[in-house]
Parts: C-alpha cells; structure tokens; sequence
C-alpha cells in the first residue's frame, strides 16, 4: 500500500497546479481561442501583448505601486514595530491592536471607506490612491511581520551600541535594521506579491491609469482569449521570480 | 585610560521593589573590585547604575570627579562587556571592535589598525574577517572585551562575563582578564556569583546581599575575617557552631570565647580547614563519612560534646578515616569568628 500517498500526493499537486499548466499551455496557442486542441507552440500572443500600450503600461504601473507601497508600508511598519517593541508607551496594547486590526477588514471594506473618504476631500483618484489602499492593506502585515522577529537579541545588541557612543539614528541604521534584514526583506516582498495581485482596491481607487489586475479585467469583458493566458503567464512568471527572490536572499542566509 | 569611581547614597526601586539599599562605594584607578552576591541581591542593577542603562531613584554617580547620575551610556566613559557578549552578528569581528571607534569618527583605516591591535592583545588577529558565529563561546567572549576596550575606557564594566564558559576555560579566561586589566590599566568592575571567581581575580570584593553591601575588602580579608554571617557563608564553606554570650564570655558547647559586642544567641562560624590543632578544644569526634579531595580528605563528623552537630572537617590527606573513627578536633581560637544570630 506504499503507492497510496504518492497518489494522494500526486492529485494534490495536479489540483493544484493542472490550472497554472493549463493557462501557461494555452498561452502558447497559435489559434484565436484558447481551448483544445493545443495548434501551437507560438509566441503570436506574447508578442501581440507586449506591443499593446496599455497593457505594458499597466504592468509598469503595477510594478510601480507594488514596489512603492511596499516600501512605505514596510517603512511604517518597521518604525511603529521598533516604537512598540523598545519602549513603554501608554496604550501600548491597544495601539498593537489598531494597528493589526485592519487584517480582518475585507479589502473591499477598506477600498470604500478610502473611496469615500476620498472623494469627501476631493483627491483625484490616481495610481497614488491606490498605493495608499495598499499600504492600507500592507503596513498591519509588515508590522505583524517586523514586530515578531524584534528580540532580545538585537535589543541587546542596540544596548551594547549605545554604550559604544552611538546616537539612535546610528543604532537604527547600523545595528536594528541590519539585523532585522531577513524580516524585512520578507515583509517587503510579500507586500509586493499582495499588492501586484491586488485588484478590488486598485479597481476602486483608480480611474485613468491603471494597474495590470484592473486591465486585464477590462480585457476579460470581451471574451476569452489566448491574449489572456499570455498576460496570466506574465504575471505569474513575477510572482514566481519575487519568491525565489525571497527565498535566495532571505531563508537560504538563514545560519 | 583610568578614573576612580564614587557611589554616594544610592537608592533604586523597580515599582515597591527596593534593589538597592544606601549604597556607597570608592572604587580607586585602575583598581580591579568584584561585586559578589547570590542572584537577585542587586549586583547587575548597581552596575547598570554604573553604565547609565538605569538612573538611580536617589544618590550619585560620580566617576573621574565628574557627575554622572544622569549621564547616556552613549556619554559616559564606561563601557559593558555583557553577559550575552552582545556582539553584532552582521559584522565582521574588525568591525565589531571597531564600532566605538566608527561612533567616535575615527576613519576606517586607523580603526581597523587599532581594531586588529586589539584584537592581537586578545588572541584573535588571525581571525578579523570572520563573523561572530563562526567563533566559540570563549572566542565570542574575547572578541566583547577587545570591542570594550577599543574606545579607551575609563572604567570597564563586566557583566558576569565568564558566565557562560565551562569550568576549565573560565578558570583561564580569569587569569587573562587579570592580565590585561594590569595592562591597560583600566578600572574594572566585575559583577558575578562565583566566589572563586572573585577571589582569584579581583583587588578587593564587595559582597552584595538584598540590595546591600554586606562587606568589602581584599579576597583574604572577607573570607578569613568577614564582617556579617552572609558574607563569611557566601565567601565558602563554614560550620555554624550555636553559642550564647553570657558574663564570662561567647559559650560553645565546646568551651567559652572571648567578649563580643554581641549579646544574645550568636553564631560562631570555622572554616573546615582551620581544625588544625589550638587551645579551642573540641574534643573526641566520630567520622561520619570521608572523602579524598587530593590536596585534603573531607570528613563530617559528630563531635561528643555536641552529638545534634554535624562539622566539616578538611584533613590532610595521608590518611583517609572510615567511618566510625574517633578524631580528636581543636582549633586556634582566633579562627573563629562570631556572629549575631539571624532572626
């Protein structure tokens, strides 16, 4: 009966990758529609994306607010993790709870209340609004993230600089951020994956430019298309290069 | 570099915890003193006192005639070697000694000279470009002193540094820190709880107890004559023989002492190896059991004139007593000291 878990193990991994195989396949069809039997290979629709402007230019934008949100929100987030883990504040409990609260919240929840709020003040939706719906989204995650791995180690460490003559400037920048690198970095690059996947808050929240997840929504309007598989396959080939990313830098260094 | 350190009239609380009580202490230049005491007597507290890492609830910090009660670590001319050695596991061992120096805005060829100068002094040249984790725990502890020392300190503070080393290494770690404390010249203040350790290295001892300086003095001093009942059982071992001052004198089972300004029951205290023969007659004792130690044979016995007490004998080792011998015990009575009895 040895076969029965590789089996098992088996039909999990195919339920679980058959769709990605499919769409990535399909993405190769030489045909109009991408559905069985396979005509391919061919890269017709690879190339037919990469000319289309508004889809690279939503992919740039894309890669924009994922970057850019991520940054600020792991920024944030590290601060308000290093504020609540080194010193006694009044509140402290409840400021850790507000700060994690948002979690729970549905994105589509947080993208109305900014939508509203938004609009109340009068900001033009752009690519920036969304960037702060995902920072929105991100920073309890990144400071969830950062405020776990903050130590004894590191606050002895910080403690031994001090008493070395560094300033606290110095102390965040050459001993707390350094040694919280893994977490960091972690805390970034899934804020960049969430984000890039991200597409009800970046639909509410933008209106001229928008990103790749609210393009290609538009796209899906007007039938399926081989197209469609290419821009999957795309996206997916990011997603994919972002773990590995986060795995070489940051689990592989791990002593 | 080098100053003397006073201690005025300290206090501290943690909340209603009172962690140090009235605490005044000279420490000369270039003077080497221990602070001793069981876990939880305040030791640590005074020395991070001492660092800036706590500010004394009342009193002064006074070192090389400067005030510094309220003082930043970052300012003050004191550096910690830490108990976890608290060392920056991303830089190399160069940069780790050199950080002080870094801070001081010394440029980086002349500190990683006077990095490897230091680290050279401490046996670990050849290593400068490795990481903290690459190293053992001894060389770890090494490493910590090098980067205490690199800023030229006035005063070096260690916290339990020996701490987390096995016996043997520890015991040679100790001759080392002696040794280079002679030769830079540096104040240094040792917090530990291992007597031996702190006879074998230090200059004077201060015991600690409950937040109080139970007694202070040269290693031979507090454990041939300490001044309470604390310090004489911390400082090693001790029979606690019950007594009575009455109008002749300090009565023992054993005979009568001279005067003490004690009155009472008291507590006369002999170290297990001061059986060496005196007038303090104790007579005929049966060996309960004995052991062989190399340079002495422990024995507990039970003496006739006080059959409810148990002594620790140390003798010498030609000849190991069984059980059920007869010694006959006396000591000189100058070896006894005499304590007020705890209540």
């Amino acid at each position: 009966m040895r076969a029965l878990p590789w089996l098992y193990l088996a039909a999990a991994f195919v339920f679980i990758y058959l769709p990605v195989g499919a769409l990535v396949l399909f993405s190769f069809q030489g045909g109009a529609l991408p559905v069985p039997p396979f005509d391919g290979p061919s890269l017709r629709w690879y190339g037919e994306i990469l000319a289309d402007r508004d889809l690279t230019s939503a992919l740039g934008h894309s890669l924009a607010v994922a970057f850019g949100s991520s940054a600020v929100a792991v920024t944030l987030g590290f601060l308000a993790a290093y504020g609540l883990a080194r010193h006694v504040l009044p509140g402290a409990t409840l400021v850790r709870g507000l700060l994690i609260a948002p979690l729970t919240v549905s994105y589509l929840i947080v993208g109305l209340g900014l939508l509203i709020v938004l609009t109340r003040l009068g900001a033009p939706l752009s690519l920036m609004t969304a960037g702060i719906g995902h920072v929105v989204i991100n920073l309890p995650l990144a400071f969830a993230i950062v405020y776990a791995s903050m130590g004894a180690q590191q606050q002895n460490a910080e403690r031994a600089a001090r008493d070395l003559g560094a300033s606290e400037a110095k102390v965040i920048l050459l001993v707390t951020v350094p040694m919280l690198a893994p977490a960091l970095a972690a805390a970034f690059f899934l804020s960049v994956t969430l984000s890039w996947d991200e597409f009800i808050i970046a639909f509410l929240l933008t209106r001229f430019d928008v990103t790749l997840p609210v393009e290609i929504w538009s796209m899906l309007r007007s039938g399926l298309s081989p197209r469609l598989n290419a821009i999957g396959s795309l996206v997916f080939l990011v997603s994919v290069t972002v773990v590995l990313i986060l795995e070489l830098l940051v689990f592989r260094k791990r002593p | 570099m080098t100053a003397p350190v006073t201690l005025s009239g300290l206090n501290h609380w943690f909340g209603s915890f009172h962690a140090l009580k009235d605490i005044d202490l000279s420490i000369a230049a270039g003077e080497y003193v221990t602070l001793l005491g069981p876990s939880g007597c305040g030791k640590t507290t005074l020395l991070s006192v001492l660092g800036g890492f706590i500010e004394p609830t009342d009193g002064t910090v006074t070192i090389g005639g400067r005030d510094m009660t309220r003082v930043p670590p970052a300012k003050r001319p004191t550096t910690t070697m830490f108990q976890d050695y608290a060392l920056f596991p991303h830089m190399t061992l160069r940069d780790n000694v050199a950080f002080g120096l870094r801070m001081a805005g010394m440029g980086r060829r002349e500190r990683h000279g006077r990095a490897e100068k230091l680290l050279a002094m401490v046996g670990l040249d050849h290593a400068a470009g490795k990481r903290p984790h690459e190293l053992s725990g001894g060389q770890r502890q090494r490493v910590a002193l090098a980067r205490a020392l690199a800023v030229e300190p006035d005063v070096l503070l260690l916290d339990e540094p020996l701490g987390a080393l096995d016996l043997k290494l520890r015991r040679s770690m100790q001759d080392e820190l002696k040794g280079i404390q002679r030769q830079v010249g540096t104040t240094f203040v040792h917090v530990t709880h291992d007597q031996e350790e702190a006879m074998a290295i230090a200059d004077r001892i201060v015991v600690m107890n409950a937040g109080r300086i139970e007694d202070e003095g040269a290693p031979s001093l507090i454990y041939r004559a300490p001044a309470t009942l604390f310090a004489a059982e911390f400082m090693g071992e001790t029979n606690r023989i019950p007594a009575k001052v009455t109008a002749t004198g300090v009565e023992t089972p054993f005979g009568t002492l001279p005067h003490t300004p004690h009155r009472g029951a008291v507590v006369a205290c002999l170290r297990p190896e001061d059986f060496t023969g005196g007038t303090f007659r104790i007579g005929p004792a049966k060996v309960q059991d004995a052991a062989f130690f190399g340079t002495h044979c422990r024995a507990h016995v039970v003496p006739e004139a006080a059959p409810d007490l148990v002594l620790t004998v140390h003798l010498p080792p030609g000849k190991v007593p069984a059980p059920g011998d007869t010694l006959d015990l006396s000591a000189d009575p100058a070896a006894l000291r005499v304590f007020p009895k705890e209540t």
